[in-house]
Parts: C-alpha cells; sequence; structure tokens
C-alpha cells in the first residue's frame, strides 16, 4: 500500500466511494420499506419516514399476523415450499443418476437425456400448460404449485454432471462387491454429493417461495393462493387489505390509529423477504455451483 | 499397477457390457432399475411438457376446451391472421423488442464493470460486505420487489419523488407515465440482476494468470494499461458467451416484472407480448389466440436459443450438456 502513486489512491479511493454508494443503492430500498413498516400511520403519510422508524411500533405486524389472509397464504407457502423441495429432491436425484451413466451402462441414456433438455429449449405456452393441469383435474390443488414443476431440469443436469464427475472407480468397486444401481446410489453416490444436493435444494426452495404465478392461475379461490401470489393481489392493489373487512376486528380497532395500507403492506413484504434471508448466507456459499446452472457442461 | 486397472476394467465392460445372449439378458436385467429410476420424471415431463407441447395444436382451432384438445374445428392460420391484425399488435411486439434489448445489454455492460471495479478492492471483508448486499435483490420475487418499487417511486409519498422535490424539481410518475415506465422496468432490472450477474465475470477474473501482471508490471505497463491489455483479453470470451447466449431473450420484456407493475394507462408503451398472451387467454379466455401469441414468442426464442447455442459452441466452445 505504502508505494502506491498519487493517481493509483486517488482512484482507489474513488472506486471505495462508488462501490459503497451502489451496494447502498441497492439495500436501502428494503430498509425504507422495513423502517415504514415499524412507523406510525401519520409519520409515513407525512412521509418522514426513510431509513429509520419514526414513531416506533410493531402494530402493522399484530395487524397482519392477526389476519386470516396472510396466516392462511402463509401456512400454504410452508406446506408448497416442504412438500415441493421434497419431491424435486427426490425426482432430481432419481434422473439425474441413471443419466449419468454412459451409454455402454445404460443404453437409452442419450436419447432420454434428449428427452429433458428439450423441454428447456421449447414450452407450450401458458394457455396449453393451463389446460394440461386443468385436465389432470389438479386445479385448486396444492398440487398443482408441485407436480408441473417436479423435475427442475437444469438443477437435474447439475446433480448429473457432478455424478459424472466422481471417480468411477467408486461405483465399480461397489459393483464388483455385489451391489447393484440403487445400492450403490445410496451408499456410494449419495453420501459423497451433499454439496451438489445442498446447491439445488436451495434453488428448489428459493423457487418454490417466490413462485406467484402459478398459484393465481391455478387456485380458484384466494384462500388457497400461498404467500407471494396473494402479496401479488395486496400488491397491484395496495388498499386490499383494508377492504378485507375480516383483517380488521374490534379487538384490533385501537390499532387502527397507526396502521395504513402502506405500513401493514410493508410488513407483509418485509416478512415474505425473512425466509430467504435466512437461507441467503447459504445460498452465497453455494450459488457460485448455481450459476453453473446457465453454463454446464458433460 | 496400471496395467491391472486397465484389466479389472475389461473385465468388468465384457462383464456388463453386451456379448452372447446370456449377457444381453444379464445386461437388460442390470439397466432395468436405471429406466425405472427415471420413468416418473420421464411420465411427469412427458404429461405437462410434451402434453402442453402437444396443446400447441390448440393454437390452429376454433378451440373450445369441452371438447379436449383435438375435438375442435381447425381453422389453419386464423387465430394468427387474427393476432396479427390486433390493433396494438405491433405496438406490443416493437415494446417487447426495445425493454428486452435495454435489459440485455445493461445486463451484460453494468456487471461487467461492476466486476472490474470490485476487482480492484483488495479488503477482502470489504468485498464480501459489497457482495451480500448487491447480490440480495436477485433471490427476491417480483412480486416483493414491485411491492417496494411501488411505494418508492410513488409520485406522492415514495421516497425517491420527495428526493427529487427536495431539490426542486417535478415529480416523477415513474411508472405510470408512458415515457418513464420502459426506463423504469430496464433500469430495476438491472438493479435487480446486475451483482448476480457480475458473479461469473468475477469468476473469469480470478483465473487469469497473475505472472501476466507481474510480466506486465516488468514492462513498465501502468494499472490502466494492465486492464486494458491484459484483465479485459482475459474476460472477453465470458462477455462473449453471456452475450450470445443472452440472445434467447429477445423477446423476453419480463412478464414477473411487468405484470407487477403496469396498468393500462402505459400498455402504449409497457405491454409486452408475455402480459398481452396473459390477458388473451387467462382473462378473456380466448384460449385460441393466446396460444397462438405464444406460439409465435416460442418460435421465435427458439430460433434465437437455436442460434445462440451454436454461436456459442463455434465461439466459446461451450455446450450445454
Amino acid at each position: 500500500m505504502k508505494n502506491l502513486s498519487l493517481s493509483r489512491r486517488i482512484f482507489l479511493l474513488f472506486n471505495c466511494v462508488f462501490l459503497t454508494v451502489i451496494a447502498l443503492v441497492c439495500l436501502l430500498p428494503f430498509i425504507n420499506v422495513l423502517a415504514i413498516s415499524f412507523s406510525s400511520k401519520t409519520a409515513v403519510s407525512a412521509g418522514q419516514v426513510a431509513f429509520l422508524p419514526v414513531d416506533f411500533n410493531t402494530s402493522a405486524y399484530t395487524f397482519i399476523t392477526r389476519s386470516s389472509a396472510f396466516v392462511t397464504a402463509l401456512g400454504v407457502s410452508i406446506r408448497r415450499a416442504a412438500l415441493g423441495v421434497a419431491v424435486n429432491l427426490l425426482l432430481i436425484v432419481i434422473t439425474a443418476y441413471p443419466l449419468s451413466k454412459y451409454t455402454t451402462q445404460f443404453r437409452g441414456r442419450n436419447i432420454i437425456a434428449w428427452y429433458f433438455v428439450i423441454t428447456i429449449l421449447f414450452n407450450g405456452g401458458l394457455i396449453p400448460s393451463y389446460l394440461m393441469v386443468r385436465y389432470t383435474g389438479l386445479m385448486d390443488s396444492l398440487l398443482a404449485l408441485i407436480i408441473p414443476g417436479a423435475l427442475p431440469v437444469f438443477s437435474m443436469l447439475v446433480v448429473m454432471n457432478y455424478f459424472r464427475g466422481l471417480p468411477p472407480e467408486l461405483e465399480e468397486a461397489a459393483y464388483i462387491d455385489g451391489a447393484g444401481h440403487i445400492q450403490s446410489l445410496l451408499r456410494v453416490v449419495l453420501p459423497i454429493s451433499a454439496p451438489t444436493l445442498a446447491t439445488v435444494t436451495l434453488f428448489s426452495f428459493v423457487g418454490h417461495w417466490n413462485s406467484w404465478f402459478d398459484g393465481l392461475i391455478y387456485m380458484n379461490s384466494p384462500a388457497h393462493y400461498p404467500l407471494q401470489s396473494y402479496l401479488q393481489t395486496v400488491v397491484v392493489n395496495p388498499e386490499a387489505f383494508f377492504k378485507n373487512t375480516t383483517n380488521i376486528n374490534a379487538d384490533l380497532a385501537v390499532y387502527l390509529e397507526l396502521v395504513s395500507a402502506r405500513t401493514t403492506n410493508a410488513a407483509q413484504l418485509f416478512l415474505a423477504v425473512v425466509p430467504i434471508l435466512l437461507v441467503y448466507p447459504f445460498l452465497q456459499r453455494y450459488f457460485t455451483a448455481g450459476l453453473v446452472m446457465g453454463s454446464v457442461k458433460g | 499397477m496400471m496395467t491391472n486397472e486397465g484389466g479389472a476394467k475389461r473385465r468388468f465392460r465384457r462383464a456388463f457390457c453386451g456379448g452372447n445372449s446370456g449377457i444381453r439378458r444379464a445386461r437388460f436385467t442390470r439397466e432395468l432399475p436405471l429406466y425405472l429410476l427415471v420413468l416418473p420424471a420421464m411420465v411427469i415431463v412427458g404429461i405437462y411438457s410434451y402434453g402442453s407441447m402437444a396443446g400447441i395444436v390448440i393454437a390452429f382451432q376454433k378451440f373450445i376446451p369441452t371438447n379436449g384438445l383435438f375435438g375442435s374445428q381447425w381453422i389453419g392460420l386464423g387465430n394468427f391472421k387474427t393476432l396479427f391484425a390486433l390493433p396494438n399488435f405491433r405496438n406490443v411486439l416493437r415494446n417487447t423488442v426495445v425493454i428486452a434489448l435495454f435489459k440485455m445489454l445493461g445486463n451484460i455492460v453494468v456487471p461487467v464493470i461492476f466486476a472490474l471495479l470490485l476487482n480492484e478492492v483488495s479488503a477482502k471483508f470489504y468485498k464480501r460486505v459489497l457482495q451480500t448486499m448487491v447480490y440480495l435483490p436477485n433471490f427476491l420475487s417480483w412480486v416483493i420487489l414491485s411491492g417496494i418499487f411501488i411505494d418508492l417511486l410513488s409520485p406522492s409519498e415514495g421516497l425517491v419523488n420527495r428526493l427529487i422535490a427536495s431539490l426542486g424539481f417535478k415529480p416523477v410518475f415513474f411508472i405510470g407515465d408512458t415515457f418513464w415506465f420502459p426506463i423504469t422496468m430496464i433500469v430495476t432490472d438491472i438493479w435487480k440482476s446486475f451483482g448476480f450477474g457480475s458473479v461469473i465475470y468475477l469468476a473469469a477474473l480470478t483465473s487469469i494468470d497473475p505472472t501476466l501482471y507481474e510480466s506486465a508490471v516488468m514492462d513498465g505497463a501502468n494499472r490502466w494499461k494492465q486492464t486494458l491489455y491484459i484483465t479485459l483479453p482475459g474476460i472477453t470470451s465470458t462477455i462473449i458467451l453471456m452475450t450470445v447466449l443472452s440472445m434467447a431473450n429477445i423477446l423476453n420484456g419480463g412478464f414477473d416484472q411487468i405484470f407487477n407493475m403496469y396498468s393500462p394507462s402505459v400498455y402504449s408503451t409497457g405491454d409486452i407480448l408475455d402480459t398481452l398472451v396473459y390477458r388473451l387467454g387467462i382473462q378473456q379466455t380466448k384460449y385460441a389466440i393466446s396460444t397462438a401469441a405464444g406460439l409465435f414468442k416460442s418460435t421465435v426464442s427458439l430460433l434465437f436459443v437455436l442460434a445462440s447455442y451454436y454461436l456459442a459452441d463455434k465461439w466459446a466452445g461451450y455446450r450445454i450438456f
């Protein structure tokens, strides 16, 4: 650091300031929402709230956690994520394993691999997909959000390539000891595949948690909406929360002076981000591998 | 040692990989579990991916849903004629391409510049803090982000317009004004994805051979020259690859984002193919015309995808699998 030229030092200083500003631009919108959610209605509408709460209170959170619409949607999302991730992971593993074999061991391998890859390149589009869900009787059921996308093909390719990269001697040893494919998968391959499985699990979770459009079109009644679909209706119609009279029962009336559509919406948006924030440190650790999803090789 | 291993492999191959009929049967029983394992995914993908591909036939029908996929009257390209004759179709197509092109451009240029600047930061902890902050928006849905931006950019109450007003300017209705709407979509999209988009360039930067810089210093090259002659050439192949692959998005205006922020007042500059497909199909239940519009989009996209994969393979040696 001592031998740096003056121009280099000026550059580093400006670079540092500039990057800090850029990073703040990414973060401050969230801080603003958080501050609004903890501020009073009057302070928010008077435009006093920027990045720190004014008249700090948690009424907005009291309101939404007692609102049946929010709590129900949260429950749907939790069930969806749990079941959806489990189904994704199972199908990824049992599909990636056979496809990681070479044609010498699994003759159908190339054709079947293409069968899956083609679905990345081309799809029927909105209405045909919608009709397939309708014709198979999944409308208005949680399964409509899980079954059609049960196999995330990109994740499967990532795992397949990981399996392919394992030293073949491990499995050959197992075969010579008399193990079949399934035993070899369970006893040899899976125990050493934790990093890649963690990656696809995280991406599958984020995918399920963030999906909103399928809920919107496949669920007939808003009571079956997952959280993000419910929030979508709130976002495009900001007064929706207060127009739903079931959200305002007598014992909450005392808080009405403190909350408005803006504070409750901010609180709902923030709560929906919390699960992502919880897995974010792990995502950061694994997402370079997730990045490979865009550039798989094999 | 080597010859022994080779021998084991040969014995292994002989045992499992063909020969006379008895061995062939043994081979089939050995492969059977593999077929059974891929079967469930094949069935589901068969129904929901290939089934919906087959569903494209309704684009050529006067489709009545209760008749099933093949029970309606065939009308050739009638739906496409209706679609292309829609008064707003050209406009929608133009909006889609304009928004998509600027997003594609921004999502290459901004991450590259950000990666280059971040690469100059030597303090590890500070670098990690910056990365943690800029990667976050990428992992949130457009529902959440739209909710945040609708509040933040609101002309009367949003923080941004309060700032603009305090500087003495007139408030800007970012998402309700036909001029500002596409710009807002492009800028917020880049805001969401530039951080994560820079990861791949950072990876490319770390793989540049450090001895190149050492010898450049010996030859008297300053930092700027080093950037110009070592750093940039070092990531050029990655930049080319990402550019080529992004071509596939030529008709992706960004449904999730636009759907959650647009309104009829900005249709003239903000309506894109995907939102049109949604309104025609789900809201107006014109299934056949909507499918025709979707098919138009996915056919054009497919051509671009295939071209991009071909070019990526040719120029950057990239293969999807």
